[in-house]
């Protein structure tokens, strides 16, 4: 690829034109025409969603295949390694605002509108002409009972237990790192399968807990406000975490394939910084879903 | 060019002020280009609290334009070949940022106050609880047991309607006009409870400057003082579906005494009988109380009716309630008002169908409020008409289906 | 704007590349900075027009009283459409397209930071539009509960709801990629020796802007995402039955929606303060205190979302915090005018049509502005709010303000795009028509909006006739006034009229600035090298630049 980083290799490299991004972007489209149809009931049948998510997972695949090949290739200088650096926080920073959406669904919830209901507030008139006798208490599915009387999962039971699963794998990851960083591979590597397997218990832990929930708890998606905000905080959690395991994996796979070299291996720590991102967000659930 | 400029601004300038005057001969509400001063103390301090800031604004923009428009004469390449270099100066950055700083607070503090008046709904004379539906308002007398519906009078309907041919400019208080007004006593503390049925709507009236959002599943309160009876008209003004523009307000401020008889005839009951207008577009509103009358005379009951009698009934629900997005035809608009001929919704198990017209689906508002007899009335109409081959259904069935 | 032709010059630059591949591909594949930006521009251009054809229908129901032409619901529908597409199908690509072709240029870098992500920001955007137009054609037909999509009435939407909601995440996707390679662009790739206070304000403007969207865009698509999951999932996250509050949609909305217009306009105010200096000859005024400024804006523009919602009935104490907190942004925005106002002075101005569209902004940006301020009162707000006062307040700040800057933008910049010379006599022309007419179609909805007229309506009480025949009036002149402009620079892109590429590098005599030292048309491929500085090159000219590289951030 004749780029202006191939002719100079202390040049800014640009990538030679790509047709990646144009398919990914059709892959998206066809699924979420899929992802429509199946729930507004349309007659488009599952073929475009498989289609689609087939379609966006080959071609994120090969985009990021092209990136390695940059990096291993010795393409990026220590500027495109800032540009990933910034490029990667900046990212992260978006992930915490759109929890913090979540999060302030949650804080809103119980601090004002359960209570406003309740007729505290000034609320008063809400509380006697429409839900007479409803008391604000948490957790709650609201004044008209949504989904029926249900129980919640107690913090210091599986949560806890899911809590030291990721504060280990952050422990282990940075291990591997440190390891990397040293140029011993196969400690590295023994720490990186550590870390993914304690993201792969992590998941399975979370998917018992759910079974457990919609099985025996009649704690669903229904539950009025608890169930809405405990399912989609935990939930979107739970697709980060697979994301991350995913990474991790990945990465471990560049590792055995030789890949990153002691002194430079972003790809390592952006797919590290994520994996901790992760984690906080999980201490942020354990302590205001589960435990308070 | 720069004459180009100023012709430009000028026949602007002009063309406005003209049109403006135009309008005003128009208009019946104070002006009609600037908010009323109202009817109630409050309205009055909000109008003046308008007009100050209004000037204020002016002020700075006589200034800051002023200052442009000064340089853009007297600052160009051909007056001033000659640029200057200055770019920087701590001292006027300070002032600009304090003075209107200070000028602010000068806003801030009326403001503050007259605010604070506003939300105080403290020791109300008397509580009316307003409900909001798609598309239409109820008001509830607490404590008086007097409850009706206020909908877009008959005659600015049949004028809305798309290509109705009428020429609206002739309709009396064309769209600010309804059925039932809300009816209140002069010179008493009166506080809203506001709430909505379905979806958000907001009740507003301008001359008694209150405006309150009417939130499903809430309660907000506001209160107002009439000072003057009279007539003042409203409109709701937060977006609730097709018909946001024709569910308007009116508010009939009467002498106390006046108002106690009213209310005295209303808990009668009668006179919604008596008043109670053939049925008219989306006004199911006297149905309600007419029905109670019936029942308490021991009317014959509604089953009573006979099939050919619903859908005869059914005829008039079904053009007052839903031709507007159905038509006539029973076919609808597509892509957005499904077509009835044929449905598998109207052909389809009836309690599907009195299910749907009882709650809604997207688009289509719940038609609670209309009586069990008119909607067993119009489910047999629609399931008869156009070819539609539904077996009928009965009153008890919707009683049922209610529950 | 880059096109074939154009890349062949850019072959006579700099022959040592390869070329743009050939025909559609190169469009579908480019990496390059200046293609992307072309790209964006002509698609923001597409977007305005068809907004502006919906808002054409809105205006011709609203000629005259009574139901001429649509149905209510088709009404709300183009309401809804238009402000969904002149907003992220018109404005914000108009201002992604500038920062592609101007940012790099400005700092002296080769392309964007990451130039593949680049691609795919902008070419999601077609699709999604595409996803977003096809609902007018879906059972239900498209949304119609507005473009701030408030439940409940959102979720009554028929078939189209997923695909509105979907769009909405794509276009954050969109933004969000677009936002953070612009800000690591800035941060990461200045030339040496441009400390970040040496930077052209346009690119200051932007890199707070990239740091409100990617703030913000992630909260809408929370929010968003909680309206699919009440609709098809049974949350209740906005059903008070459960627990939930439909209010609590509007607060975590305006969270982003107000940043939102910030985001609007920041990037306009760099533009405006790009063009004023180079026509005043004469170095901006309070370079320093315009970053600031900018920044504080960004900052209250967190804190007065509320603003939005005074009748919602909130607790007292919320109201007055919200009231204070708003009026408090006419005091930065302030500083930005005076500043623009000290630079004409004892200045020595030309008004060519760049500089003409940037003096329109600056005078009826502030006419929207005090509208504004008016609007933060929250007494009188409770009159004001949902009438045509509200909208005439946001479309002076919207067109006069953010779409005056994007075409003046595009008529200070096209010379350096494209080599050559718009049609200065049209140029004014179209920019007196549009002041007028733009005046003539919003001016009196103030009016309207005052004596009462709520929004959303498709039909209204007769006194409010005159203001409506007015507004549509306006409305059909301004937008058959945008097709002088069309032409003019479609001439200057394909050469037409027989127009020359001919121009200096410094195209502007009073221009500073990297983007002038390059050719005109500037080649397609810049400053793969880094330029070195000379004072004259910076915009931001100061006393004594050395003295200010303690302000080194990066
Ligand atoms: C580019 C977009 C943009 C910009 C820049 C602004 C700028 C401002 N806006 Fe606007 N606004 C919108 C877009 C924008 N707005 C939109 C789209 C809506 C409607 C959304 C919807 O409901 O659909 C809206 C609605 C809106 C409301 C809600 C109204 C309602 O629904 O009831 C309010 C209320 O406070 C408000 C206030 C302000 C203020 C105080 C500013 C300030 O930033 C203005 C500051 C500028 C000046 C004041 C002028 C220059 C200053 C000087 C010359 C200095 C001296 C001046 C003084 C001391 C007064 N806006
Ligand atoms: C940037 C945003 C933007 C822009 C540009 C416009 C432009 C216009 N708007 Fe709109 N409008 C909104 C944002 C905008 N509007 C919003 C947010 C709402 C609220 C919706 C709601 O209530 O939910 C609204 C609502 C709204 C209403 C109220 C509808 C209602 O309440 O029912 C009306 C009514 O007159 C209206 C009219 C117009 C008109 C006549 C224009 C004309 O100016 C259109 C003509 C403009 C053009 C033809 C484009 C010209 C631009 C160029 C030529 C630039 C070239 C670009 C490049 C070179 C890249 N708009
Ligand atoms: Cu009810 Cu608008
Ligand atoms: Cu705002």
């Amino acid at each position: 690829m004749a780029t202006p980083a191939a002719a100079n290799s202390e040049r800014y490299f640009v990538p030679a034109p790509s047709a990646w991004p144009f398919l990914l972007t059709v892959g998206l489209v066809v699924l979420i025409i899929g992802v429509s149809g199946f729930l507004e009931d349309g007659n488009v049948g599952p073929i475009p969603l498989y289609l689609g998510g087939a379609l966006s997972i080959a071609i994120i695949y090969v985009w990021f295949r092209d990136v390695a090949r940059e990096s291993e290739g010795g393409l990026y200088t220590a500027q495109v390694d800032r540009t990933y650096r910034w490029g990667m926080s900046w990212f992260i920073f978006s992930e915490v605002m759109f929890f913090g959406a979540f999060f302030g669904a949650l804080f809103y919830a119980r601090g004002l509108s359960l209570p406003w209901l309740a007729g505290e507030g000034g609320e008063l008139t809400t509380n006697l002409l429409l839900w007479p006798g409803f008391e604000a208490a948490w957790p709650s599915n609201g004044p008209a009972n949504m989904g029926g009387k249900f129980d919640t999962i107690p913090a210091f039971d599986v949560p806890l237990i899911n809590t030291l699963i990721l504060l280990t794998s952050g422990v282990t990851i940075t291990m591997a790192h440190h390891a990397l960083k040293e140029g011993k591979r196969t400690p590295c590597i023994a720490w990186m399968w550590a870390t993914v397997a304690l993201g792969a218990l992590f998941l399975f832990f979370q998917v018992e807990e759910y079974v457990h929930a919609y099985n025996d708890l009649n704690l669903t998606l229904h539950s009025g406000i608890y169930g809405s905000t405990f399912f989609m905080l935990t939930g979107f959690h739970g697709m980060h975490v697979t994301l991350g395991t995913l990474m991790l994996l990945v990465i471990t796979l560049r590792l055995m394939k030789g890949h990153f070299k002691p002194e430079s291996h972003f790809g390592f720590e952006g797919v590290a910084w994520y994996w901790h991102f992760v984690d906080v967000v999980w201490l942020g659930l354990f302590v205001v879903v589960y435990w308070l | 060019m720069l004459n180009k400029g100023w012709l430009a601004r000028v026949a602007a300038g002009t063309a406005l002020a003209l049109a403006s005057a135009v309008a005003m001969a128009y208009t019946e509400t104070s002006g009609g280009y600037n908010l009323p001063t109202g009817v109630t103390e409050i309205s009055r301090e909000v109008y003046g609290l308008h007009m100050w800031i209004f000037w204020i604004v002016c002020g700075i923009a006589v200034v800051v334009f002023g200052a442009m428009i000064w340089s853009i004469i007297f600052h160009r390449r051909s007056k001033n070949p000659k640029p200057a270099d200055f770019h920087e100066s701590t001292t006027v950055e300070i002032i600009w940022t304090t003075i209107p700083f200070i000028i602010l607070i000068g806003i801030a503090i009326p403001a503050a106050g007259t605010l604070i008046k506003m939300e105080d709904t403290r020791n109300a004379e008397m509580s009316i609880k307003v409900t909001g539906y798609q598309w239409k308002w109820e008001y509830e007398y607490l404590g008086e047991d007097v409850k009706y519906f206020s909908t877009l009078s008959a005659e600015s309907n049949a004028a809305r309607q798309l290509k109705s041919g009428v020429d609206v400019t002739q309709v009396p208080n064309y769209l600010v006009d309804v059925d039932n007004a809300l009816v209140l006593p002069v010179g008493k503390k009166i506080r809203f409870l506001i709430t909505a049925n379905d979806v958000i709507h907001a009740w507003w009236v301008p001359e008694l400057a209150v405006k309150k959002d009417a939130i499903p599943g809430y309660v907000n309160e506001t209160w107002t003082k009439i000072d003057q009876p009279g007539t003042y008209r409203g409109v709701c003004a937060e977006l609730c579906g097709r018909d946001h523009g024709f569910m308007p307000i009116v508010v009939k401020a009467v002498p106390e005494a006046e108002f106690q008889a009213w209310l005295a005839a209303k808990k009668g009951g009668k006179t919604e009988v008596a008043a109670a207008p053939a049925v008219t577009a989306t006004d199911a509103a006297p149905a309600a109380p007419a029905v109670e009358v019936a029942a308490a005379e021991a009317a014959p009951a509604p089953k009573a009716l006979s099939k050919e009698e619903l859908a005869k009934k059914g005829e008039g629900v079904y053009k007052a309630n839903c031709a507007a997005c159905h038509q006539a035809t029973g076919q609808g608009l597509a892509p957005t008002f499904p077509s009835l001929v044929g449905s598998k919704v109207v052909n389809g198990p009836a309690g599907e169908l009195i299910k749907q017209v009882l709650n809604g689906k997207n688009l289509m508002p719940a038609f609670k409020q209309l009586s069990d007899e008119d909607i067993a009335a119009v489910v047999n109409y629609t399931r008869s008409s156009w070819g539609n081959k539904g077996e009928a259904t009965t009153v008890a069935a919707v009683a049922a289906a209610r529950k | 704007m880059a096109h074939h032709e154009h890349a062949h010059d850019a072959h006579g630059h700099d022959d040592h590349h390869h070329g743009p591949d050939k025909g559609i591909m190169r469009w579908i594949k480019t990496t390059n900075h200046k293609d992307l930006g072309t790209l964006y521009l002509f698609f923001s251009f597409a977007m305005f027009f068809v907004g502006g054809l919906m808002s054409l229908v809105i205006r011709a129901e609203l000629f005259h009283p009574g139901l001429q032409f649509v149905d209510p619901e088709f009404f709300n529908q183009m309401t809804t459409m238009h402000a969904l597409i002149m907003i992220f199908g018109g404005v914000m690509p108009g201002f992604v397209g500038l920062a592609n072709w101007m940012v790099p240029m400005m700092i002296g870098c080769s392309d964007l930071a990451l130039p593949r992500v680049n691609n795919w920001g902008f070419w999601i955007l077609p699709f999604a539009f595409a996803m977003l137009l096809a609902t007018l054609f879906m059972d239900g037909g498209a949304p119609a509960g507005g473009w701030t999509m408030y439940p409940p009435l959102v979720l009554q939407t028929g078939n189209s709801f997923p695909f509105l909601i979907f769009a909405v995440h794509i276009l954050g996707i969109s933004s969000i990629t677009g936002a953070i390679n612009v800000a690591v662009t800035i941060l990461n790739m200045r030339a040496p020796g441009m400390s970040l206070l040496k930077m052209p304000l346009f690119c200051w403007t932007w890199l707070i802007t990239a740091y409100l969207l990617i703030a913000v865009m992630p909260v809408l698509a929370g929010a968003v995402t909680m309206l699919l999951t009440d609709k098809y999932f049974g949350t209740s996250f906005f059903t008070a039955a459960g627990g939930g509050d439909p209010v609590m949609f509007q607060h975590i909305f305006w969270f982003f929606g107000h940043p939102e217009v910030y985001i609007l306009i920041l990037p306009a105010f760099g533009v405006v303060s790009t063009i004023i200096p180079t026509f005043a000859r004469k170095a901006l005024f309070g370079y320093d205190s315009m970053v600031y400024a900018t920044a504080s804006i960004a900052f209250l523009s967190f804190i007065v979302w509320a603003h939005h919602m005074f009748t919602v009935g909130m607790p007292l104490a919320g109201e007055l915090f919200f009231m204070f907190a708003t009026m408090l942004i006419a005091v930065p925005t302030g500083v930005k005018v005076f500043n623009w106002v000290a630079t004409m002075w004892k200045g020595s101005m030309t008004f060519e049509t760049p500089m003409l569209f940037a003096l329109g902004f600056v005078f009826l940006f502030s006419i929207g502005g005090f509208s504004g301020l008016m609007l933060a009162i929250t007494p009188v707000d409770f009159q004001y709010h949902d009438t045509y006062f509200v909208v005439a307040h946001f479309h002076y700040v919207l067109v006069p303000g953010a779409v005056f800057s994007i075409i003046a933008g595009v008529y200070y910049w096209i010379p350096k795009w494209t080599g050559r010379m718009y049609n200065e006599a049209l140029g004014k022309f179209h920019f007196w028509t549009s002041a007028i007419f733009i005046n003539l179609t919003f001016f009196p909805q103030h009016f309207a909006g005052l004596a009462g007229m709520q929004r959303r309506v498709p039909d209204y009480a007769i006194q409010f006739t005159d203001w409506n025949v007015m507004s549509s009036w306006g409305a059909f002149l301004f937008f058959a006034a945008q097709f002088i402009f069309i032409g003019n620079m479609l001439a200057c892109c394909y050469g037409w009229f027989g127009r020359k590429q001919n121009l200096p590098d410094r195209v502007w005599e009073g221009a500073h600035g990297l983007e002038w030292t390059v050719a005109s048309p500037a080649p397609y491929h810049t400053f793969e090298d880094p330029p070195s500085l000379h004072d004259e090159d910076l915009t931001a000219v100061h006393d004594k630049v050395d003295a200010l590289d303690h302000h080194k951030l990066a």
